[in-house]
This record gives structure tokens, C-alpha cells and sequence, in this order.
């Protein structure tokens, strides 16, 4: 085996990452943690050159196998690794103060999160069940690490040591999946096990035996009813810059492993999965949206509107395939990419307000301490009126469109009334949204209410809330990249 | 279709939205006397280029006009596609004209955060042109959508003691009503190609899928109307809203939906609109008649007009589903007759709150004596929503009865009770109000009307009258568009069984 046939290159954005990493690990160690501000920047502007080449490659029509079929390099890895990267980089920006007025060590966290990241470039490009399980697993560790990085503090450790046990229950989940898929089709590569679905050689019900504890354990890691008890509590539990880490960047690979599993290499059992995420959606849907409705948490609110919100994308992800028609496919898988990336988007601006509304000494856990951000802070709580308005799904803000093109594609599988339910459930999620925005602008002040935002930190929240309502007004050019990715992928 | 050279219609949408972003941006920074200048002078911008509207309107055109047309999410097949017919008109120049009352009416009353409300409404003015302009179903929909976002600010920052709860329940009613619309659109789109209104109008349906359709709509627009029994949101919205967005409110937000059976339901749905019109008239008079006898019992002067305007956007339903030209033309002119009058009648609510801080009808009495220039013109539009003869409330209901009486006698009868109920409600309170000796301090205090709020009345006063004595102009421009819309519905949108196979069965 030389060299050449490893395709190197396919692998270089993790090898970039790590080398980065390397860096800043070095840096840390060697200003013994007395340069944060040199690590902080090295990491962001590392990121985002990474980000910024993934996004450029992501016209790039070629798809590359590497390591003899273990990853995969195409369009859509390009596209989700490049926004990942630029959503975690935004991540660490929002969370600087917060994490030093807290006194979590800097080093650690931007060296964990970067590891994270470095999970989610393997999940995106894993052409192979083991290479999945192993992105999977360095996602998560790294992350529940995150989670307990405070450790004086009591309700963080809870919260990691409720991940981590849930975690490593979904782990198995996904092992004991995929075992059963190795025996059913004698592979772990996708493309080999769709061959093998197609021809018929797999044994059918150890097929969709795997499939359930490997959508189950998808599930879990999606964090959708009725896999979702770990969300409130970690979302709550975790100091709120690792929540905004568990929420923001990982859903882009959480998307891809999705897409990967289920339809490139799952394809032949398309008609059992489908109907698995349809329940999962309508459950989370359900779910999510009520008991979001009973919160008071902030954090915890945001955990059930997440669970919403990815039952509304798996929507997107059920609809592709019609009987043996796939049509609709790339339209819906790509409607599902745009919900998560404007998912993400809105997810990391509203983060970045709490943040920002978490001063020295002061945690913003409860909705009540929102009270009185627009009469002291107009702009700051203008930002968070656009995305709340966009998690709600009300024009003309982007979130409307990703609402739209899924419940498009919903329409065109022919399921009107699971597009029906799906609006339904959006009434009832507007009603707690509202009730963000109410006791932002219509309760009175309590006080007054110091907000430390450095100037770079105020631009980036500025320009994230402008995105959203920018591409509300013109979505085309995200929903074209979308498509092109999502076509470009499933084309080879 | 007469294309645009000149962007009229997106003049009237952005000019408004624009300077209310800009606003907002600076505000802070400015003088409340600024503020106000520059509020004003963005309204009066916003009505000025909706006048060409009015003068180079083709009257005997009865196709969209105006029309601007671009690609914008090519994939769906989504435009920004506007235009305007002999229906839709009229309400862009009435939304421009009442936002620039809002804006005078604000003058004194609203201390708190003003910016940010002259900036709401300017929005808001915007969004509602663009309603009344849409030609592509999602451009409708977006903006339909987006006027609850100001809105819902509007009555939960400047609203009254139990601002919360109306400002929940009318965005969460609409909402209800407009997601539904949302998957009917979704469904016409898939079905015919594109987003286009005016292709939703020729696409063929067979009866059930137009009643589900029809139905749709019917929630969102019923809503919005209000159509009784979902009106209850109205009452509460228009109590704690501030006068600004109780005249926004009846003058025009009830027409967004009264305007969406026009230009949806009526020609989208015929079959199922004609199958369905018993529910639609029952409907109708119920709000007609039952809330018509609600209004007489209120206390509270804002709750009063807002049962009488239900009862008078029933009148306008009645005549859209009775299916001849005197029904629907009678119901746009009374759509906009009630934009002057109930936008009045707000506005002089509004000035005797301002001085006195109560809505409640018993806290009144004698005020003629304090304010008689006032009195004189509270009662030209007391009286015009009685539908007095010569006022503008007059024309478009005498045309609905006339209509109705020639649809069925009976169902006329009932819609003529309204002359004698809103006679009763509207001149009993202005009774209870104005005349009679001064009923307490508070009343022997008060100032009469000054410069401005005098103005902006005589205004409003002098359009209620020249329409009532002569309707002539407003009925010409939808003369056409409107028996067009008739010959439209008439005929059926069932798919027929192929044509080759008719000929072969004997």
C-alpha cells in the first residue's frame, strides 16, 4: 500500500485540525495557561481559515474515497465541515468572557472543543461503520468532558455524569446496530452494505433489527423523543457556553451521519426507517413543543425547542423517498440541511445573548432575567426579538423558509396530514417563543442591568441577527447550495 | 397585465419599512420633536407616491396593474410579483393615508420609547401595502405574516392593564388561521408549478380538494375578519391596544382577511364557495345581528366599536358570498367606508382618553358642554356608523341589503336589522357621552379639541362625507375587476371527464 493510494489529501481538513490543535495545546502548555487571549485567537482564526477552505471546496464537484473506503471526502463534507468549523469558531467567540469570568480553564475548553470538532470532520466524512462509531465517540467524549469542566460546580457534574451514562447507552445502541448490520450483510463499508442491500443477499429482518437500534441510537445522539431525557438536563446543567457547544456545531454532524447511514448506505430498507423517523418526528414534535410550554429555564426551554426543532428536520429527512421514487429526494434532503444550518445559525446568536446577558456574577438561567433587556439594552434585545422570531418560524425571517421547504417536501411525499400536524405543533411553539419575546419587551425593568460585551462580540451578535433576516429575505442562495451539496453527494 | 415602468407599488411597501428600520437605527439618538418630524414626514412620503396610484388607474382595465414582476427563490418558483386591480386599489392608499393619522395621533399621547413606535407602525404600513399588493401566494403570505410581529409589540409595549394576554391572543389566533393557509398554498403551488395567485385562479380542482382548500382559507381569513365565533380575539385587542393600534386594527388589518376571500376563496375555491355559502351567510348574519345586539350592552366605549365593527365586516362577508355585483362591490365599499369611520371613531376615543384616561361609558356625560367642536364631529361619525344617508356608512351597506334582498328576501331582512341596531348602539352611547349636563369634575375639566387632533378629524370627516354623497369615483375603479371576479366564479373549476370521451357515450 503506498502513500498515493491512501489519497492523503481527502483527509486533510482533520489533519489541519489537528495540527491546530496540537498548537494550541502547546501554546497552553507552555504559557502554562497565562496567554488565553493568544489562545483564544489562534483558535478562531484557525477555524476559520479551515472554515473558510471547506467552504470554498464545497463547489468542488469531486468525490474522493480515502483510506481504502474508510472516509469519504465530497461536496456536502466540505460544506457542513466548513460550517462547523465557522459555527464553532463563533461559539468561542460568544463564550471567551464567559468561560474566564468563570474561571474555567481556557486552555482545556478550547482545546476540548476543538477535539469535538475534530469528531464531527470524522463523523461528516465516515464512509464506514467504525469510522462513524470512532467521530461519534470523540464528539462525545470531548463534550462530556466539556460538560464537567466546572467541577466545584454541583449541577454541571450531575448534568455530565446524566450524559455521559445516557451517552454510553446510545453508544451501545449504535454498536449493537451495526453489529447486527455486519452480520446481516458481512461489511461495515456503506457502499458495500447498500450493494449488498440491493441484491438481496442481506437477511431482511436482521437487517431491520439493526436498523431500529441504529436509529435508536441516532436518535439518542439527535437527542428526539423518545431518546431525548438527556436534552433538558444536560441544556440546564451545563455552563451555558457548553450548552451552546452541545447545541450549535454538532447538529451539522449529526445531520451528515443521518444522511451517510440512512440513505447513502441504509437505502434498501428506506421504507422502515422512514416510517421509525416519521414517529420520532411527530413525537418530538409533540413533546418538544409542550413541555416547552411549562418551562421557566431558559436553557431548559431552549432544550425542548431543540427537540422540536430536530423532530421538524427529520420531517425533512422521512420525506425523500416515495415508494421507489426518488424524485423528491434531494429537494427534501436538502430542505433538511437548510433547516439545520438555519437551525444553527439562530441557535448560536440566541446563545450568544444569554451569554452576553450572563455578566460577572450573574448567571441568565431563569426567563425572568430577561426582564428588562430592551428597556437597557434595545439593541441587544432587538437582536434576540429577530431570532426567537425565527425559531418561531414568522417571516420574514429565515427560520420561516427552512419551516416552508420541509413542509414543501412533506407535501410532495403526500403526507398532507403530517404537514398539518406539523403547523400545529408550530401554534403551539409560537406560544412560548411569545412568551420569550414578552418578557423581554413587556414586562417591566427590575434594575438595572450590566451587560460587559466586548466590541467584537456585539459586531458578531449584530451580524448574526442581520444574517438571519437577510436570508429571510433572500434565502435562494443558501437553498441552491443546499441542493447543489445534497445532489452532488448523493449523485456518487 | 399592464406592466409597471416606474415602481410605484414597491415605493409604497419600502418607503415606509425602510425609513421605520432607520428610525429605529437612530432613534435614541434623537429629539422627540425629531422623532416626530421625521415620523410624519416618512408617512406622508408613504401616502404621496400611493397618489399616482389613484390618478393613473385604468378604469376600465379589469386585470392587475402596476406590475412589477422578478424572480426570487427561482427553485420554488417563488416572485416578487406585485400588483393592484379595481379590488385592491383602494386599500393602498387607505393604509398609506390612516398610517399618517396614527402618526398625528401619537403626537402627545405616547411618551414611552416613541421611536420605536413611530418605527413600528411605519413598518407595519409597509407590510400591509404588500399584503394588498402580493401577487405571488408566498409574497402574500410573508407579509400577512410579518404585520403580527409589529403588531404584537405595538398592543404588549403600549397597551393597557391586560396587554399581555391580548397581545398573546391575537397573534396566537392569527397564527392559527394563517399556518393552515400555509399548507393550502403549499399544496396549490405543488399542484400548479408556481406561487402565482393569478395561475391558482385557472388551476382546475376537484370538490373535495376545494372544500379542504376552501376550509383553509376560511380559518385564516375568518379570523382575521373577524368572522363570529372566532372573533373573541378582536374585543381584547382593540381595548388594550393603544389608539394607534386600535385604528390600525379596524381600519385595516379586519381587511386583510375580508380582502383574502376576494382574492382566494372567491376565485380559487368557486365550487366550494358556492357549495358552502349557507355557512358563510348563517355566519354572517350571526355576526350581523347577535353581535350587533352585543355591542348595545358595552361599557366600555373601545369594546363598543369593536363589536360594531364585527357586525360591520359581517355585512361585508354577506355580501361577498351572495354572489351578485351589488354584494361585492357593496362589501369593498364598505370595507372602505369602515376604514374612515371606525378609524375615526378610534381616533375620537382616543382624544377623550388622552384627556381623561377612561374607556368606560359611565366615567362620560355632558362632554358637548367642554367640547363642542368635538361633539359636532364625534357625531358625523357616530352617525356614520349608524349608516346614516350621505354619510360613506350608508353606501356600502345600502348596496349589500339591495344585493341580499335580490339573493333572498328573508336573508335581506335580517342584514337590514343592522341599520336599526347600529342606529341604536352607536347614537345611544354618543347619548350617554356627550349629551346630558356635565356628569363630574373630570368632564368640567376638559379642553376642547386643539389644532391637530381638530385637523386630522375635519379630514377624516370631510372623506366620510364626499364619499357618502358621492361613491361614484370608488365604485368606478372596481366596476370591471369586480363583474370580471363574477364571470369568473360562475363558472366552474370541477376537471371535466375528457372531451373525446363525451362524444363517444351516446
Amino acid at each position: 500500500m503506498t502513500l498515493e493510494s491512501l489519497f492523503i489529501t481527502a483527509a486533510l481538513p482533520e489533519i489541519i485540525l489537528f495540527g491546530l490543535m496540537s498548537g494550541v495545546l502547546l501554546l497552553d502548555i507552555f504559557s502554562r495557561g497565562g496567554r488565553p487571549g493568544l489562545v483564544h485567537g489562534l483558535s478562531v482564526f484557525g477555524l476559520l481559515a479551515i472554515g473558510a477552505w471547506q467552504l470554498v471546496m464545497t463547489s468542488d464537484a469531486q468525490t474522493v474515497y480515502a483510506m481504502n473506503g474508510l472516509i469519504v471526502a465530497d461536496s456536502m463534507s466540505a460544506f457542513l465541515k466548513g460550517s462547523s468549523a465557522i459555527a464553532l469558531a463563533i461559539t468561542l467567540v460568544y463564550s471567551r468572557q464567559y468561560v474566564i469570568d468563570r474561571q474555567i480553564p481556557v486552555g482545556e475548553f478550547h482545546i476540548l472543543a476543538l477535539f469535538a470538532l475534530l469528531g464531527q470532520f470524522v463523523m461528516v466524512s465516515a464512509n464506514n461503520l467504525l469510522t462513524f462509531y470512532l467521530g461519534i465517540e470523540l464528539l462525545a467524549l470531548s463534550l462530556y468532558a466539556l460538560v464537567a469542566l466546572r467541577r466545584d460546580h454541583t449541577i454541571s457534574t450531575e448534568a455530565a455524569m446524566k450524559y455521559f451514562v445516557l451517552g454510553a447507552l446510545a453508544s451501545g445502541f449504535l454498536l449493537y446496530g451495526m453489529s447486527m448490520i455486519y452480520g446481516a450483510t458481512g461489511s461495515l463499508d456503506l457502499p458495500l452494505i447498500a450493494d449488498r442491500l440491493a441484491s438481496g443477499q442481506a437477511d431482511r429482518l436482521v437487517m431491520v433489527f439493526g436498523t431500529v437500534f441504529l436509529v435508536a441510537g441516532l436518535a439518542f445522539k439527535l437527542g428526539v423523543v423518545p431518546f431525548h431525557m438527556w436534552v433538558p438536563d444536560v441544556y440546564q446543567g451545563a455552563p451555558t457556553a457548553m450548552t451552546l457547544l452541545i447545541a450549535g456545531a454538532p447538529k451539522f454532524a449529526a445531520f451528515a451521519i443521518v444522511i451517510r447511514l440512512l440513505v447513502s448506505g441504509l437505502f434498501g430498507v428506506a421504507a422502515d426507517w422512514q416510517q421509525m423517523l416519521i414517529i420520532l418526528a411527530v413525537l418530538s414534535l409533540a413533546v418538544g413543543n409542550l413541555v416547552a410550554v411549562m418551562q421557566t429555564n431558559v436553557k431548559r426551554l431552549l432544550a425542548y425547542s431543540t427537540i422540536a426543532h430536530m423532530g421538524f428536520m427529520l420531517l425533512g429527512v422521512a420525506s425523500g423517498i416515495v415508494g421507489v421514487e426518488t424524485l423528491g429526494a434531494v429537494e427534501a434532503y436538502a430542505a433538511a440541511l437548510f433547516y439545520v444550518v438555519t437551525y444553527v445559525i439562530t441557535t448560536l446568536g440566541i446563545f450568544g445573548v444569554l451569554l452576553m446577558a450572563s455578566s460577572r456574577g450573574f448567571e441568565c438561567e431563569t426567563l425572568d432575567d430577561l426582564k428588562g433587556l430592551s428597556r437597557h439594552h434595545p439593541w441587544l434585545a432587538g437582536i434576540f426579538l429577530i431570532l426567537v422570531f425565527s425559531l418561531a418560524g414568522i417571516p420574514p425571517t429565515v427560520g420561516f423558509y427552512a419551516k416552508l421547504f420541509i413542509l414543501e417536501a412533506v407535501l410532495q411525499a403526500g403526507h398532507v396530514w403530517l404537514a398539518v400536524f406539523a403547523v400545529m405543533a408550530s401554534l403551539i411553539g409560537a406560544f412560548y417563543y411569545l412568551r420569550m419575546v414578552k418578557v423581554v419587551y413587556f414586562d417591566p425593568a427590575k434594575g438595572d442591568y450590566p451587560i460587559s460585551g466586548t466590541l467584537t462580540v456585539r459586531s458578531l451578535l449584530a451580524a448574526n441577527g442581520l444574517l438571519v433576516l437577510i436570508l429571510g429575505l433572500l434565502p435562494g442562495p443558501l437553498m441552491a447550495v443546499c441542493l447543489y451539496t445534497i445532489r452532488m453527494s448523493l449523485a456518487s | 397585465m399592464m406592466q409597471s415602468t416606474f415602481p410605484i407599488l414597491s415605493l409604497a411597501i419600502w418607503i415606509p419599512i425602510v425609513s421605520g428600520l432607520l428610525l429605529l437605527a437612530a432613534g435614541k439618538s434623537l429629539s422627540t420633536n425629531l422623532v416626530k418630524a421625521a415620523a410624519l414626514l416618512a408617512a406622508g412620503l408613504g401616502f404621496l407616491v400611493t397618489l399616482p396610484l389613484m390618478v393613473g388607474f385604468d378604469r376600465s382595465f379589469s386585470g392587475m396593474q402596476f406590475v412589477e414582476r422578478a424572480a426570487w427563490v427561482p427553485h420554488y418558483g417563488i416572485q416578487y410579483f406585485l400588483g393592484v386591480d379595481g379590488i385592491s386599489m383602494w386599500f393602498v392608499p387607505l393604509t398609506a393615508l390612516i398610517t399618517v393619522f396614527v402618526v398625528i395621533a401619537a403626537w402627545q399621547a405616547i411618551e414611552d420609547r416613541l421611536f420605536q413606535y413611530m418605527a413600528a407602525f411605519l413598518m407595519l404600513s409597509g407590510l400591509m401595502v404588500g399584503v394588498f399588493c402580493a401577487l405571488d401566494g408566498l409574497l402574500f403570505y410573508i407579509f400577512f405574516e410579518a404585520t403580527l410581529i409589529p403588531m404584537y409589540l405595538i398592543i404588549g409595549i403600549w397597551g393597557g392593564q391586560n396587554r399581555v394576554y391580548a397581545a398573546f391572543k391575537f397573534f396566537l389566533y392569527t397564527l392559527m388561521g394563517s399556518l393552515l393557509t400555509l399548507v393550502a398554498f403549499l399544496y396549490l403551488a405543488i399542484k400548479s408549478g408556481s406561487f402565482e395567485i393569478l395561475a391558482w385562479h385557472q388551476l382546475p380542482l376537484d370538490l373535495d380538494v376545494q372544500v379542504l382548500i376552501f376550509l383553509a382559507f376560511l380559518v385564516a381569513f375568518a379570523v382575521k375578519v373577524p368572522m363570529w365565533p372566532v372573533h373573541t380575539w378582536l374585543p381584547d385587542a382593540h381595548v388594550e391596544a393603544p389608539t394607534g393600534g386600535s385604528v390600525v386594527l379596524a381600519a385595516i388589518m379586519l381587511k386583510l382577511g375580508a380582502y383574502g376571500f376576494l382574492r382566494f376563496s372567491l376565485p380559487i375555491t368557486p365550487d366550494a364557495a358556492q357549495q358552502l355559502d349557507w355557512l358563510m351567510i348563517s355566519l354572517s348574519l350571526v355576526a350581523v345581528v347577535y353581535i350587533g345586539l352585543v355591542a348595545l350592552v358595552q361599557t366600555d366605549m373601545k369594546k363598543l366599536v369593536a363589536y360594531s365593527s364585527i357586525a360591520h365586516m359581517g355585512f361585508v362577508t354577506l355580501g361577498f358570498f351572495i354572489f351578485n355585483e351589488l354584494g361585492i362591490q357593496g362589501g369593498i365599499v364598505q370595507m372602505i367606508s369602515h376604514g374612515f369611520v371606525s378609524g375615526a371613531m378610534f381616533l375620537c376615543i382616543g382624544v377623550m382618553y388622552d384627556r381623561m384616561h377612561s374607556r368606560q361609558i359611565a366615567d362620560y356625560g355632558g362632554v358637548v358642554n367642554r367640547m363642542p367642536k368635538f361633539a359636532a364631529l364625534f357625531l358625523l361619525f357616530a352617525m356614520a356608523n349608524a349608516g346614516l344617508p350621505a354619510t360613506s356608512g350608508f353606501v356600502g351597506e345600502f348596496m349589500v341589503i339591495l344585493g341580499a334582498v335580490a339573493y333572498n328576501f328573508w336573508i335581506g331582512l335580517l342584514a337590514a336589522t343592522t341599520l336599526i341596531l347600529g342606529a341604536a348602539y352607536s347614537l345611544w352611547m354618543y347619548k350617554r357621552v356627550v349629551f346630558g349636563e356635565v356628569a363630574n369634575d373630570h368632564v368640567a375639566d376638559l379642553k376642547d379639541v386643539n389644532g391637530r387632533e381638530f385637523g386630522m378629524l375635519l379630514t377624516l370627516a370631510v372623506l366620510v362625507l364626499l364619499m357618502g354623497v358621492w361613491p361614484a369615483p370608488f365604485i368606478d375603479v372596481m366596476q370591471v375587476s369586480v363583474s370580471d371576479l363574477l364571470a369568473h366564479i360562475s363558472v366552474s373549476k370541477i376537471p371535466m371527464p375528457l372531451p373525446g370521451l363525451e362524444r363517444l357515450t351516446p
